[in-house]
Order: C-alpha cells, then structure tokens, then sequence
C-alpha cells in the first residue's frame, strides 16, 4: 500500500499544529517519522487514521483520495495504529483482546472458544512468538503485549501499520525481536511507520527518515545518505552541538554510601556509595530491578535488610516523607503515572513537593509560592503559557522539565533521577542534560537510571550495571563502552 | 491559550450552577408569593444548613478520590450518644462536645479502614454505616431519646437568632468560610487536593496520603455530629433513625455543585451552591404542593442535568 499525505493543516481552536504537513510512504518500506515533540507526527497520524479531521490537505491511499471518519475505517481499509500506550485490556487474555469486537461466533450467536484459540495460536505462530493464547494480559511483559498488538494488526490484515515509540518499554532483547518481526513483515509486504526518538535504532530498523518541525513537513532522507547530524539540523533547523554537554565540576564526599540492601526476589545486597557533584549512572535491562532499588532508597518500597547513609551517618527512610527530610529527591521513571497531577496547573505541580517552603505554620504564603513558580519557569525553560497551564498540554520535554522543577527548589543533597528522558525530544533533552549538570556543579549527588546507553555514557562519572538485582559492576567513565556495560547487563563478565 | 480558554469556560460553568439557582428561586417566587417571604427565605437557609454541614464534610473527601456514606449514620449515633448522656444528667454543653469528638472518632475509623484496611471508600463506609446505625438502635432500643431537659446552649444551636438571623445559616456561613480557607489557603487544602488528583505522584512528592485520608474522614465525621446537634435541638428528642439517606442529599449537593467524583476537581462554593439549589427544590416543591413523590423525581431530573452540563466541558 502507498500512502501520500500532502499540504494537511490542523488546527485545535487557535492553535494551529500542522500547517502544510505531510509524507510519502512507499510499498513495504519501514518509513522513521521523526521530529521534537509537539513537531506533529502523532497528529499527523492520527489525522491519516481518522481519530481527527483535517483542516486542509489531502490523503491518497494507492492512487485514490480518502477520508476515513474514524479508525475503524481505516483499519478496514488496512492501515492499523498501534499506540505508544497500548491499548489492551489487561484483566482479559491474550485470545480475548485479539477478537474484540471481531469474536468468532457459532450459529447460535455464542462465542465459538475453539476456533478462536486455533486462530490465536496461528496468529501468533506466525510472528513467531511463544505466547499462550489464554494468558491473561496482565502477566506479559511489555514486549509481549505489543506482539499482541502487532499480532491483533495482522489478524485485520493490515497493510500499514503505524508504530508511535515501539522500543519505549523494551527490553534489549525485546527490541532485537520486534526488529526481527518488522524485518519480515516488511518482506511480506506490509509498511511501516516508525516513530521514535531513537536515532540509533531507527538507522538500524529502517530504510527511509521524513522530519516534521513545528507542524510542516521539512524533507525526507534515504537512511544510507544521510546522517544523525544532519537529522537533528532538521528537526530542529540548527546544529545543537555536542548531544552531551561537558561537565566540569569538582567531585567532593561521598553523600551517599548503601549496604547490603536487600528485598529477596527483587535486589540483592546491594551496595554503593555516591559523591557530591557525581553523576552515577545506572544501566541495565528492563526489569533488572533498577527501579525498585531507587524506589528502596527513597522510601517508596519496602526492604528486608540493609545500611543506607548520608554524610556518614546512617538513617531510617521508611517513607517518601523520611527521604526528603534526609535531602534526597526522586524524578520517577513515569511522568504521566507518578511524577504530575497532568489535570492541575504548572503551579501547582510545583507547588507540591515545596509546600514547606512555601507556607507557614501550614498556611500557603501565595507571594512566595508564585516567586518559586516564576523561578521555576524561568530557570528550567518551560515553554509554557503561564503558571496556570495545564500540565496535560505541555509536550513531553517540558512536562519533564516541570518535574525537574518541583524538586530542584527542594535543594535535595541526592537526587535521583529515572529514565528522566524518556519520551522527550532531542532538544529538550539537551536542556534536561544543563540541568543535570548544573545541579552536579552545586554539589549534588546524582544518581541516574536509563536505558538508553549513549545516554549513560555521555552522562556519567561512573556507571553501575545492575543485572536481576544484583549489582554486576561499576565502570569508570574512562573504561566504560557500550559492549562491557551490555556484557554485565547480560550477565557476562568483563 | 488553550488554558485561558479552559478557565473562561470554569468560569461559566460555576455561573451555571450559581445562574440555574437564580432561576429557580426567581421562577418559584413567581408562582407562589408564600414562597417569596423573608422568613420563608430564612427558614429555607435554616434548612440547608444540615445538609451544608455534611455537604462540606463530604466535599473534602470527595476531592480526595474516596466517598463517606457513613455520615447519617455517624449523625445518628452521635447524636443518640448525646441524648443520652444528657438524659443521664450530664450538662448538656459538655455532652454536646462529646458528641462532636465521639462523631470525628466516628470518621477517622473509616479512614483507618480505607486507608490501614485498605478497604475501597465505599465498602469501608458501607460497613461503618451499616455498624454505626446497628449501634444507634442499640443503644436507643430503637426508641427516641426525649427527656432532654431545658438547656439552653442545646436550644440555642437550632432554635436560636442572632438579629433575626438563624444561628445555623451563621453556623453554616462561618464554617463555609473555614472550609474556604482549609482547601485553598492551607498545605492541607493542597494535600487534599494532590491525594485525588493524583496519590501516587502525591506520595512521592511527600504528601502523607493517609494522614490526609483519616483527617479528612475525621472531618466528614465531626460535621455529621454537628448537623446532628442541630437537629436534635429542633427536634427535641433523638430519633434512631435519624439521618437515615442524607449521604445521598450530601452526595447530591457536591455533585451538583460540580465536584469530580473522581477527586482533584471542585469547590467548596460549588458545593453551597448545589446545596443551596437542594434547598429551594424541597422547600419551594412544599410550597407549590408538589406531592412528594414527584418531588424525587425532578431532584434526579436536575441532578442528572446538572451533571450532564458537567460533561460537555
């Protein structure tokens, strides 16, 4: 199938976010849709599968003009949208998300269990993946949830299938399978949209680039003819420099020493110390129990045994509350989920994790609190329209940013910080680096979990690598690569 | 832009409730000039005044994504206890005060179930309701309380004027502007609000969710036993079925007042609004003659509208 979207505008009220936007997407090709956030490529694609309408513009789908009015004609007509949150439901099985709304009945109207079970189990023979079809959804990782997606793509017999930031939430040997299933479906056949922000993996996966920026369509590139420079100058119409910016700042004492912490099951005797003005960066795989010993040291889970001190001194954190009294601050891996009330304003976001500051005896002092809130826009960067813009409509980067906000003003000794780009584009992260930076150069202990490598490399003093809760090692910046941290985090040794 | 535009239409939304209140009142006070006196007005305000009290109560724990239906049955209890400790000979102010304390513990143990139990709001109130009322019929055998002296402080609170002005409107005035300041003045309001908008991200951000959980419960509890007392001094004696259903009205007002009854979202002024329009639909529907059978029905009527202008936001 060929799809040719030309010259769409959009517009939510005054708001225009496409204008003369567009792409061309050719015959079993992997097609990486790219651009910052807020560029446009979900919209756009959500205008080609008919979850809104177009202002202006014209969609052509193998020679003819179309207009799907919603995503069920699209997808009849075979183009599929697998969503970055997926959209299954989780108490049911994998066989009941695959028929819904398309169940196989027998002639008396009844849902015909066997022959579903059957199709299931084709269905996702053919991609290739051991997965029980009677399964609840809930007990599958999230690789295996977006099989189901791909498998529940397939069984409408999808000709395109749009994929909006596949990878997020994949493990690397879950990605390596996607790719693997991409590769096949692109022999068969079948094209992809790709949306990531992933540069390395889309000039792996794919074989041609279209750049959206501030809602228009900039050009297209041949993977093979093109570069990651020159992706970013499009994307955001001028050079960034050096994706990590360099750091010079004195490391001082150690703030933060952990012992023996241990939850059975989960992390095991962990142990490590971080200093004042350090960046500690934490790496390993999806599901190595990064998270959960973060969540330990702030308080937010519960530990069997174990030492954490600060300067020397050790302390009883059984609460988020205990942790900030200890001044450690916690930037959680999901934003949307734990780290924004998304409905309330930016002030109030910020307000939150600052309300000692800003009252007293329990009573708000408003000057004080809008002063914050100011600084907070100012210093961080928020691209916003006031303090009372809700956090819902702010683009991944600056939601992010209004996090970091919240507790930078809390002046925490540690800060830790998970996955703290995720989902954020290449200019806002760049952004989010300065501020990591310049929180090292007053002295703060950082600790930063993420699995994205260059990320850890570029970011870090040291690098720890976690591997089913176990720590497997702790790399200097100097020795540390891309291949021994992935050795360890694979359970090799180094 | 898109955030202006959002509070411009916050703001006729809270006109709306406030307009749709005009309306009725102006429209009944059309229709029947019993209705258009002062002292009906005041009496109007009077009877408001107990479903305000558990209204407000009830808004705070709302907001924080959890719902009490104990509290006419708290109500119920506290007051029975009251009653009694009077009819007993204990003076009636000091009795009065125990009520208030007996109805905050009331509340705060459906705080612990949901929040150390970790019941859902709704069974865990469901039980507390069920108990309390169990427990009101024996201790009263399911008789009314009557004997309760002449003191003065107890008729004061129902029965009393300050300048014409019924001391409950006052009541209900003052502690109205308490609760405005509670939720929007105080870090309190804050935790309350963060607890329903989002408890996870509260959490992390060192709000103690179930300290906010228990106070919150604790309050719903002291306001029933206040609206309780209020009723006792106009009724004069402690019925054990007293209460019974007001969690409905109260739920009533503070949805019509706009408050999401997922949490995170509402007011307090929204909530005498919606308690205020409950008011004039009972008294003004009396008035005209309205049998009361019907009168249920157009309450859900202008629940259901009220709720459903909510949604098109």
């Amino acid at each position: 199938m060929q799809i040719e979207m030309k010259g769409i505008d959009k517009s939510f009220g005054t708001n225009q976010v496409l204008k003369d936007a567009g792409f061309v997407l050719g015959h079993g090709e992997v097609h990486a849709l790219m651009g910052e956030n807020g560029a446009g490529k979900s919209t756009l694609m959500k205008i080609l599968t008919g979850v809104y309408t177009r202002d202006k513009g014209t969609v052509i789908v193998d020679g003819t003009q179309v207009n799907y009015r919603n995503p069920q004609e699209a997808e009849k007509a075979g183009i599929v949208f697998i969503h970055q949150e997926l959209n299954v439901l989780f108490d049911l099985t994998v066989e009941e998300n695959l028929f819904m709304g398309k169940e196989i009945k027998n002639r008396f109207g009844f849902c015909n269990q066997k022959a579903m079970r059957q199709k299931a189990e084709e269905a996702l023979g053919r991609l290739g993946v051991h997965i029980n079809p009677g399964e609840v959804m809930s007990n599958l990782s999230v690789g295996q949830q977006q099989m189901v997606e791909i498998c529940k793509a397939l069984m409408v017999e999808a000709k395109v299938i749009i994929m909006d930031e596949p990878t997020a939430a994949l493990t690397q040997s879950e990605t390596a399978a996607l790719f693997e299933v991409i590769q096949s479906l692109r022999k068969s056949g079948v094209s992809i949209v790709y949306i990531s922000h992933r540069m390395e993996e889309i000039f792996e996966l794919c074989d041609r680039i279209s750049v959206l920026r501030d809602g228009t369509y900039v050009g297209t590139r041949n993977i093979p003819e093109t570069n990651m420079n020159e992706i970013v100058k499009l994307m955001i119409g001028r050079e960034i420099g050096e994706r990590y910016p360099q750091r010079n700042c004195k490391i001082g004492d150690t703030v933060l020493k952990v012992s023996g912490l241990t939850k059975k099951g989960v992390f095991e005797d962990v142990a490590f110390e971080v200093k004042a003005g350090e960046v500690l960066g934490v790496s390993g795989l999806m599901g190595a129990g990064r998270t959960e010993i973060m969540q330990a040291i702030f308080g937010n889970l519960s530990y069997e045994s174990g030492k954490i001190e600060i300067d020397g001194r050790e302390v009883q954190i059984k609460s988020p509350i205990q942790a900030m009294k200890n001044g450690i601050g916690f930037i959680t891996e999901d934003r949307k989920v734990e780290g924004l009330m998304l409905e309330e304003s930016i002030e109030k976001n910020i307000a939150l994790a600052n309300l000692p500051i800003i009252s007293k005896n329990h009573v708000l002092d408003r000057k004080k609190e809008r002063n914050l809130v100011k600084k907070g826009i100012e210093e961080l960067h928020i691209r916003c329209f006031g303090p009372s813009h809700e956090c819902n409509n702010l683009s991944g980067g600056n939601q992010q940013k209004v996090v970091f906000a919240k507790w930078v003003y809390t002046e925490p000794k540690i800060l830790i910080l998970d996955e703290p780009t995720r989902g954020v584009d290449i200019g806002a992260k760049k952004e989010i680096y300065n501020i990591v930076n310049d929180l090292a150069a007053k002295g703060v202990a950082i600790i930063m979990v993420s699995s994205e490598l260059p990320e850890v490399l570029g970011m870090s003093d040291r690098v720890m690598v976690v591997r089913e809760g176990v720590v497997r090692g702790i790399i200097h910046k100097e020795e540390a690569n891309q291949e021994n941290i992935m050795t360890l985090a694979t359970g090799g040794m180094i | 832009m898109e955030a202006n535009k959002k509070k411009i239409t916050d703001h006729i939304q809270d006109l709306g409730a406030l307009i749709a209140l005009l309306l009725l009142v102006v429209g009944i006070s059309i229709i029947s000039p019993e209705f258009r006196t002062g002292s009906n007005f005041l009496s109007l305000l009077r009877q408001s005044s107990i479903n305000g009290l558990i209204a407000f109560g009830m808004t705070c724990v709302i907001l924080t994504d959890a719902i009490d239906l104990s509290v006419g049955s708290v109500l119920a209890l506290s007051t029975a206890l009251c009653a009694g400790m009077i009819s007993a000979g204990v003076p009636a102010g000091a009795a009065m005060l125990l009520a208030l304390l007996i109805g905050t513990a009331l509340g705060a143990v459906s705080g612990l179930l949901v929040t150390k139990g970790r019941l859902q709001a709704f069974i865990a109130t469901l039980i507390t309701m069920t108990v309390y009322r169990g427990a009101t019929m024996i201790f009263t055998g399911g008789k009314p309380i009557s004997n309760l002296g002449d003191s003065f402080v107890l008729k004061l609170v129902g029965r009393g004027n300050l300048y014409r002005i019924p001391i409950p409107v006052i009541l209900l005035v003052l502690i109205f502007i308490g609760f405005y300041f509670l939720l929007n003045k105080t870090t309190f309001g804050r935790a309350v609000y963060a607890t329903g908008s989002n408890w996870k991200c509260a959490k992390l951000a060192g709000i103690n969710i179930d300290k906010t959980k228990i106070i919150v419960y604790a309050i719903s509890g002291f306001m029933s036993a206040l609206a309780g007392l209020i009723l006792l001094s106009r009724l004069g004696s402690a019925q054990p079925t007293l209460g019974s259903g007001y969690e409905l009205d109260a739920i009533a007002a503070v949805a019509l007042g706009g408050t999401s009854m997922s949490g995170g979202r509402g007011k307090i002024y929204g909530t005498l609004i919606g308690v205020l329009i409950i008011a004039v639909l009972n008294n003004g529907l009396n008035i005209l003659g309205v049998s009361s059978y019907y009168q249920d029905v157009i309450k859900g009527i202008v629940i259901l509208i009220a709720v459903l202008s909510d949604r098109k936001r």
